[in-house]
């Protein structure tokens, strides 16, 4: 398979780009890190609880334990003989990184010349990537909005009082799934998919295709009222023009707005359910289940359906093209 | 008096300053020698103590003083968890976060000196300070290198905190507060990379603030927005740019807030996030393993225990 290998080659090595690719690396190797140690604890965990007798006198982390050792130790120089060694050696990385790579500087800025792809910082390609899927005004408001907010109330839905303080992934493994899906797949996939996949016009290239600024992309976006074939019988709004007397231009909108809603209130049902039922899958779930209050239980299960409905949006359009499911005169969802 | 000593009292006052030269010679020589025998512990100068007010020996009071006694480190308890000090609980991503927010500083305000927040100078300035300035292309690298892994250091710090647990009670508070300081370092990134004013920047920052037009109610082209009267003269995207392009007014709001508003209130957040740390009951862990066996039944929320910091192991 011949292809354009330098295409890749330039995007990546591009020095504005190396974060994200040091990203690649970091993330995989980070988690595997934390995992590590989980899987250690895990069956720490596993023997304490076969062993009652045991758990009232083991030294409980993984960690190497003396009874002769102290319990804590004197921040100087135990910790801070750490802290200047990383601050030398972040020092060290910078050194070199600041000499072998240049901070990028293009022509000075001209509003009459656009840059294609004009792409945000390698931070923000996620919500970048997110335009196509939304409107501006989810993708680039709501969106982040939901993200801050929905980081901040987590600890107040979590609660499963385990793995309090130590890496553990069989006490939390829903928390855990949940963060990993929403920081790995949907955070940094988005932005790799915005920075390497994404070319000129914002198309979609695969590595190994030329980023062709001619290129000419024939897809015709659908809104979902005309995919589905019954919303034909009832398009044309005739129904509604006769029942309340509208003109045919209004009757038309109208029966859109109100056959859109229902493929979004099927979703948060149908999403509720999903998520309820991942909640209840396990014994363990059920018991933390319990112990949640209604409150928690809502905003948990609207932020789930919530972040669900990305990657939900995410494949209608790739795979279907699909654009809108929901058209109004005021929004579009 | 006088009269008794008679003709000797010449010879009596030289001899007597002979002795007493040889007295403060040899006085002097004991002095000196000790003085350089003290010199070489220079912990034990008036000018030493004054500063340092503690030894430091290796003793165990000592230790603790010199952290506690020092302003920079006593952000730290005296003493911590003997794992914690290891590398593979904490990464060390949060001080990793912290000493790039150090560099940034002092390299930005070195760059201060060479930057007008102007379209005439912003580019020519850049241009000046990789060409010209004595390791002025080391100083713009190593600023923006160092935002980049600032971003990086912040989300592993993040991840690391979520696979830790350690937002759990009694650390929600402080989790809010780091969500916000990542948020204000991906804002303190986004505003820097307009100020070199090229086309980089320009076509970020015009893609970027290009969503502000469509923010519910507040934009000219959000949901909502025209029927409250948002045009593109006043709408939140007005606000932020200072005009209805992206043009000097940009630049300057740009600069202003990446170099003084949000380090600044950075600063602020940065202050209660150690300060939490500390008043949470130091880091969370590694602690115990806790297990299922082990949950309490009751719901209510229990009152948290203050535990004297550096002391807070589970």
């Amino acid at each position: 398979m011949g292809g354009d290998w330098h295409q890749i080659w330039e995007v990546a090595s591009a020095p504005d780009n190396v974060p994200i690719v040091a990203l690649l690396f970091l993330v995989p190797f980070y988690l595997w890190y934390a995992l590590k140690q989980a899987v250690a604890n895990d069956r720490l965990i596993a023997v304490l609880e076969g062993d009652p007798a045991l758990a009232k006198t083991k030294y409980r982390k993984t960690q190497p334990w003396d009874p002769k050792w102290e319990r804590e130790v004197h921040t100087w120089p135990y910790l801070m003989r750490m802290e200047f060694l990383v601050a030398i050696l972040v020092t060290v990385l910078l050194m070199v990184w600041s000499l072998t790579l240049n901070a990028p500087l293009e022509e000075p800025s001209n509003p009459n010349v656009t840059m294609n792809p004009a792409k945000a910082p390698w931070y923000f390609l996620g919500l970048q990537e997110m335009l196509v899927y939304f409107d501006p005004w989810i993708a680039g408001v709501v969106m982040p909005t939901l993200i801050i907010v929905g980081l901040m109330v987590v600890p107040y839905i979590d609660s499963n009082p385990l793995g309090n303080g130590y890496y553990t992934f069989k006490q939390r493994r829903f928390s855990i799934w949940t963060f990993l899906f929403g920081f790995i797949v949907l955070w940094v996939g988005m932005i790799s998919i915005g920075t390497f996949i994404r070319g000129p016009g914002w198309m979609w290239f695969w590595p190994g295709m030329t980023w062709d600024a001619e290129r000419v992309e024939y897809t015709v976006n659908k809104n979902l009222d005309q995919v589905f074939p019954f919303t034909l019988l009832h398009i044309n709004g005739s129904w509604l023009g006769a029942i309340f007397h509208t003109p045919q231009d209004h009757a038309v909108i109208w029966s859109r707005v109100i056959f859109g809603f229902f493929p979004i209130a099927i979703f948060f049902v149908a999403a509720a359910f999903v998520v309820h039922w991942i909640c209840m899958r396990t014994e363990f779930s059920r018991k933390i289940y319990k112990r949640m209050s209604l409150v928690q239980l809502v905003t948990m299960y609207i932020f789930l359906i919530l972040m669900l409905s990305l990657p939900i949006k995410i494949l209608l359009r790739l795979l279907f093209n699909i654009k809108y499911i929901w058209v109004t005169p005021w929004f579009s969802i | 008096m006088p009269e008794e000593n008679g003709g000797n009292s010449k010879t009596g006052v030289l001899e007597k300053a002979k002795e007493s030269a040889a007295a403060l010679r040899k006085t002097l020589e004991e002095k000196s020698k000790q003085q350089m025998v003290e010199l070489k512990e220079p912990e034990k100068t008036q000018l030493y103590r004054s500063i340092f007010r503690v030894k430091h020996d290796e003793e165990p009071r000592n230790r603790a003083l010199s952290v506690l006694s020092n302003v920079f480190f006593h952000l730290h308890p005296a003493k911590v968890n003997r794992d914690a000090t290891k590398y593979n609980f904490t990464w060390g991503m949060g001080g990793i976060t912290f000493y790039l927010f150090i560099v940034l500083t002092f390299t930005g305000v070195l760059l201060m000196f060479y930057y007008h927040p102007s379209k005439v100078q912003a580019f020519r300035d850049i241009l000046y300070l990789e060409n010209d300035v004595p390791f002025g292309k080391l100083l713009r690298n190593m600023h923006r290198w160092a935002a980049h892994l600032m971003i990086i250091a912040v989300w592993l710090h993040m991840f690391r905190v979520f696979m830790t647990g350690s937002y759990k009670r009694p650390r929600e508070f402080n989790w809010c507060v780091g969500v916000l300081l990542m948020v204000l370092t991906l804002l303190l990134s986004f505003t820097g990379y307009l100020l070199p004013d090229d086309q980089l920047g320009f076509w970020a920052v015009t893609v970027g603030t290009n969503m502000a037009r469509a923010t519910p109610l507040l934009g000219n082209e959000g949901p909502g927005g025209p029927q409250l009267g948002m045009t593109p003269y006043n709408d939140v995207r007005f606000a932020l740019l200072g005009g209805s392009i992206v043009d000097a007014n940009a630049l300057l709001r740009a600069y202003i807030w990446h170099c003084i508003a949000i380090p600044l209130i950075v600063a602020i957040f940065m202050g209660v996030h150690f300060w939490r740390v500390r008043k949470d009951g130091g880091i969370s862990g590694p602690a115990p393993v806790m297990l299922e066996s082990e949950i309490k039944e009751e719901r209510s929320p229990r009152p948290v225990v203050l535990k004297p910091s550096g002391l807070g192991q589970g």
